[in-house]
């Protein structure tokens, strides 16, 4: 058994959420920078812009990229060779104080859905552990903004509506967003499991570097086409009108039930945050 | 071109969605709960803890300033969640909104009833957004942290107007003309 404190695992998730805050990943940046020359609207172009100046900004000053920083969802993959000292929820969430005062990260979660009372320290983060094989412990931080989670839906299609039930769905989903989720947006998609599953699934597909694709050609194919019916629907950078909707489309798949298609769709805003650390 | 706040009425008739503008003078702050907070007020009757005719609300509940910093981060949030308290403000007296996102069809009708404007700013330009910021105080529901309402002095605050007193929506319009697929 190999022991990892608690301490440790707080230094790193502090340090991950301002990370993740001050700078737009690199693969993002890329995406955006292309768009930026091919954006067809000349107000899309001007504001792809402002997006990157923006990002320099945040970069040089050390501040967040949007003010909006997010509940912390943690993806916490855990050997079954580590002995965690400690209570790991609790280790978390001390890491998620201790960042978001020392970064100056707004504290953006209430303690109860409906009394909604800040709970003054941005905890307590959502988890999500995983065992596997191994005497590590990765942690994946992706601190998630309000306004394009709030348009992420599941639904459970009929196996019968196939690819292009979820087509539909999908753009329809995001036509309804519009302007919403502050486009250019990164769609997540889960197919199958089950209710939750799906949800999940959707969440991890946003993990993907933007640049990769699903290593199944159907589901590649699908991911392909569906972003360039995405950037057809008109609703360009920050909805103002343009053929920049999306920068990518990322689909995760899981064997589900004879009688179920679950389709989860989780939108992220251009500000896809995602740190990663393996103790 | 930059308009200097609070709004006259010949500014607010001038204006027209798609214009790109500036903005100089004093917006407040408001979000979520700070809304529900200010119409309860207005309907119990009471005494609003900041003024309302000729003004502008600006959507957002900054970051926190770091050291010698006038502000945190401060992009808009998006608007449609104030819809349900918006019509009310905008009968006492409130000429601007500045958020993101499209309204709904009752908060377009109460801004030509009104005649008001709703501008949106960059979503997710935060930092670059805070530079046209110049002061900032807490001067209401301190209790509610970063959704506290603030009073804010700006200069050249940028935006765009998306909807007008003439009944035009700059999304609508917008989407349109680069929509290339019928779903």
């Amino acid at each position: 058994m190999r022991k990892i404190s608690s301490v440790e695992i707080s230094e790193a998730i502090a340090g991950l959420v301002k990370e993740a805050n001050y700078f737009l990943p690199e693969d993002v940046l890329k995406v955006i920078e292309k768009s930026a020359r091919e954006e067809e609207s000349a107000v899309g172009r001007e504001i792809l812009q402002q997006i990157l100046l923006n990002n320099r900004i945040a970069g040089e000053e050390r501040v967040a990229v949007c003010q909006d920083t997010g509940i912390v969802v943690v993806f916490a993959e855990l050997g079954n060779e580590v002995f965690i000292e400690g209570d790991l929820y609790e280790a978390i969430n001390a890491g998620v104080r201790k960042g978001y005062k020392e970064g100056y990260l707004r504290t953006s979660v209430v303690d109860h859905p409906l009394r909604r009372v800040n709970t003054g320290d941005n905890t307590p983060a959502v988890v999500h552990l995983k065992l596997v094989p191994g005497d590590k412990l990765r942690l994946i931080v992706a601190p998630k903004g309000a306004g394009s989670e709030n348009m992420s839906i599941v639904k459970m299609l009929k196996p019968a509506d196939g690819k292009e039930g979820i087509r539909k769905f999908v753009l329809q989903t995001v036509m309804e967003a519009g302007a919403n989720p502050c486009p250019p947006i990164v769609v997540g998609i889960g197919l199958g499991g089950s209710f939750e599953k799906a949800a999940l699934l959707a969440k991890e597909a946003l993990l993907r570097p933007l640049d990769d694709s699903n290593p199944d050609p159907v589901i590649a194919e699908m991911e392909k086409s569906l972003l360039a019916d995405i950037n057809k629907l008109g609703i360009g950078p920050q909805g103002l009108g343009g053929s920049t909707t999306a920068l990518a489309v990322k689909i995760n798949t899981f064997p589900c039930h004879i009688a179920s298609l679950p389709v989860a769709i989780n939108i992220n805003c251009h500000v896809a945050r995602h740190k990663e650390v393996i103790i | 071109m930059d308009i200097r706040l609070p709004f006259r009425e010949e500014d607010i008739k001038n204006l027209r969605a798609g214009d790109v503008l500036t903005l100089s003078g004093v917006l407040y702050t408001a979000r979520d709960q700070a809304h529900a907070r200010l119409v309860r007020s207005i309907e119990e009757g009471k005494e609003l803890p900041i003024p309302l005719e000729g003004q502008t609300i600006y959507y957002t509940g900054p970051a926190p300033a770091k050291p010698g910093a006038v502000i945190g981060p401060a992009g808009p949030t998006t608007s449609y969640r104030m819809d349900p308290y918006t019509p009310i403000l905008l009968k006492n007296g409130l000429k601007g909104m500045i958020g993101k996102g499209g309204r709904s069809r009752e908060v377009q009708e109460a801004i030509k009833e009104y005649r008001a404007v709703y501008f949106a700013a960059v979503g997710g330009a935060a930092a670059l957004i805070a530079r046209s910021i110049k002061k900032a105080e807490v001067v209401a529901y301190p209790d509610l942290g970063p959704e506290a309402i603030r009073r804010l002095e700006v200069e050249k605050f940028p935006v765009i107007v998306i909807n007008d007193i003439y009944g035009n929506d700059l999304y609508e319009e917008g989407q349109r003309e680069y929509r290339k697929i019928d779903i």
